[in-house]
């Protein structure tokens, strides 16, 4: 467009790199520039707590212990274990809350704000929280529980077969909002004249949900999915406050695992290779449901 | 199965049946929160009573205890002392304690505030600026530099942390405010720019076309017209990046001790005498969480949007 010469001010071009430059520089800075520093730390016997020791390059050491490693597959197991039923949870009530709110009765903007409102809160602080009301002795939780079946006394953070449930159903209770949120969107996005034609055409309410509504909320769904995958992938502050990783290594997930290489064993060249190995599980993953997901939607 | 009945207008019984359903939901999902409220207004003995009580005389004890350092004496010395001048040291001297000085509690809770009002606006700002550029122009490369942009937000954070440690410590950027202003500035960034790009879409090209053709500068142009219109979506945004900065521990607990702790990873050292002391934890929860609900509650409809918002254009 040959008009605009004629504006006064910056040309489009300058503003557009001016506009654009200082964030992908921020980017480039604190986001990418670290993350090629643990690339390139990974391959050395780097010590972060050890200053004036010259790190030594190594190859590919670091990733065959990190690989060899029988813990960290147990940690690998404990993360896929803790993603599955959460995520399976919260897509099962998450798709039900919404169909519910979809109905659209009186007050329910209310109701969605105070539902939605445990995934605004501290994950951390919310994790502390839970160790109270978890408490075996005095707990809410435990009381609860015991008021509608007698089990006695249990713990269900100190216990190794009852903690993994326990990070679940803290998770669960927070993060069931997000997926109904998404999928009420998606259940809001459909045109009604699909209902309209189903209805001409004598489709049941069951045929008019099985062919028109679970297609069109199903996308939305699986993104929904994607966002709490990789976070979970990534949970390390609520479980931090919550279990600590405990007891024994029942809750230690992959992040917590990484953080203790990290931060107290200070293992700085092991601990990048095994932050390098989940990046590229994550991103690999990542990539591949993502594809399924177009997949899907062009269905 | 009753066809004539629209799937678009549901019976009233579906509704009410609908309506229940959600209303137990509700409750049962608010039973936590309750709790941790009620937990901070009762005092250190029927906080760990069984069963839990429901019904209890409130108390100011755990504010007092979240607020303040206290160190226990014996009967003389408390006796020795003069009488208590103010309710909150009557209520310390009737657990057998004195106050030794206040807790770092307010400090923690203000450097919240600063992070993350400080990285809030930078991110917003910064955002507006990329998504504007984004929306307008024809930058090269556009799709690739979005999804970098976004990608950016998939980095396990404790995958960076180390490198940010190590390169913090050397700018001397560790430990202070401005470094942790601007690391939750560039987490938040790629969030910013995803909103505000697909609210700028929304904006009429005209609006700065008339105002440019009205003798308007570019940059005043997106200043004066732009930025006004994109208000809700800024709004929504700047909530977002808020709430992000306000809940953030990893990195906080990784590279904070002193002087730029953030309050969630102090809030669990709260710890009182003889294992932990409930109704302080509850005190510091309640304060710390009250800002996020009355947020949440007063901006619904921006927020709603915002949540969702991101999930349909992609």
């Amino acid at each position: 467009m040959s008009v605009k010469k004629k504006f006064k001010g910056l040309s489009d071009k300058a503003v557009a790199w001016l506009f654009i430059g200082p964030s992908v520089f921020l980017l480039l800075a604190i986001n990418i520039y670290p993350l090629i520093y643990a690339i390139r730390m990974s391959f050395t016997n780097f010590y972060a707590n050890k200053i004036g020791r010259e790190p030594q390059f190594v190859g590919l050491k670091n990733y065959i212990k990190v690989l060899n490693k029988e813990a960290i597959w147990e940690k690998m197991q404990v993360t896929a274990n803790f993603m599955f039923w959460t995520l399976l949870l919260q897509a099962v009530i998450g798709l039900g809350l919404a169909l519910l709110l979809n109905r659209k009765f009186k007050g329910n903007e209310l109701l969605t704000t105070l539902i939605v409102l445990p995934m605004m809160l501290s994950p951390a602080v919310v994790g502390v929280f839970w160790t109270y009301l978890y408490n075996p002795q005095v707990g809410l939780f435990n009381y609860v529980v015991n008021f509608f079946y007698d089990f006695g006394s249990f713990d269900m953070i100190g216990s190794s077969e009852l903690a993994p449930w326990s990070i679940v159903i803290v998770d669960t209770w927070m993060w069931t909002p997000f997926t109904m949120l998404i999928c009420l969107a998606g259940l809001r996005s459909v045109p009604n004249y699909l209902y309209e034609a189903a209805e001409v055409d004598r489709a049941s309410k069951w045929q008019q949900f099985i062919y028109i509504t679970l297609p069109s909320v199903l996308p939305f769904l699986l993104l929904a999915l994607l966002f709490r995958g990789i976070e979970n992938f990534k949970m390390f502050d609520m479980v931090v406050e919550l279990t600590s990783g405990g007891p024994g290594s029942a809750t230690e997930l992959a992040s917590i695992n990484l953080k203790r290489e990290a931060f107290e064993k200070w293992k700085t060249g092991y601990s990048s290779a095994f932050a390098v190995i989940l990046f590229v599980t994550i991103f690999g993953f990542g990539n591949v449901y993502v594809k399924v997901m177009n997949k899907i939607k062009e269905r | 199965m009753d066809t004539s009945r629209s799937y678009l207008e549901p019976s009233s019984f579906s509704k009410k049946l609908a309506a229940t359903i959600i209303i137990v939901y509700t409750v049962i999902t608010l039973i936590p929160i309750s709790w941790m409220v009620m937990t901070s207004f009762k005092n250190v003995n029927s906080a760990i009573s069984y069963p839990p009580e429901v019904l209890f005389k409130p108390s100011l004890e755990g504010y007092v205890n979240l607020f303040t350092n206290r160190s226990r004496q014996s009967q003389e010395y408390l006796d020795s002392l003069p009488a208590p001048e103010t309710w909150y040291e009557e209520l310390v001297r009737s657990r057998e304690m004195v106050i030794t000085g206040p807790s770092k509690f307010l400090g923690r809770y203000s450097n919240s505030m600063i992070i993350g009002f400080g990285s809030t606006f930078a991110s917003v700002f910064l955002g507006a600026l990329a998504a504007y550029a984004f929306s307008r122009f024809r930058v090269p490369l556009k799709d690739d530099l979005l999804f970098f942009i976004l990608s950016t937000r998939m980095f396990p954070p404790i995958a960076v942390a180390v490198p940010i440690f190590i390169m913090y410590r050397k700018l001397g950027l560790g430990d202070t405010h401005l470094g942790m202003i601007i690391l939750y500035t560039v987490v938040n960034l790629s969030l910013a720019v995803w909103l505000l790009k697909g609210f700028m879409d929304e904006i009429p090209k005209e609006y700065e076309e008339a105002a440019m053709i009205d003798g308007y500068s570019r940059l005043q142009a997106f200043f004066k017209v732009v930025l006004p219109q994109a208000m809700t979506g800024i709004a929504a945004t700047a909530i977002f990046c808020m709430i992000f900065s306000w809940n953030e521990y990893a990195f906080a607990v990784l590279l904070t001790q002193f002087n730029a702790q953030t309050a969630p990873p102090f809030i669990p050292t709260i710890i009182g005498e003889g294992g932990l002391d409930w109704p302080a934890i509850g005190a510091g929860t309640t304060l710390f969480l009250l800002p996020v609900m009355v947020f949440t509650i007063i901006l619904r409809k921006h927020l709603l949007r915002g949540i969702t918002f991101g999930a349909v254009r992609k």
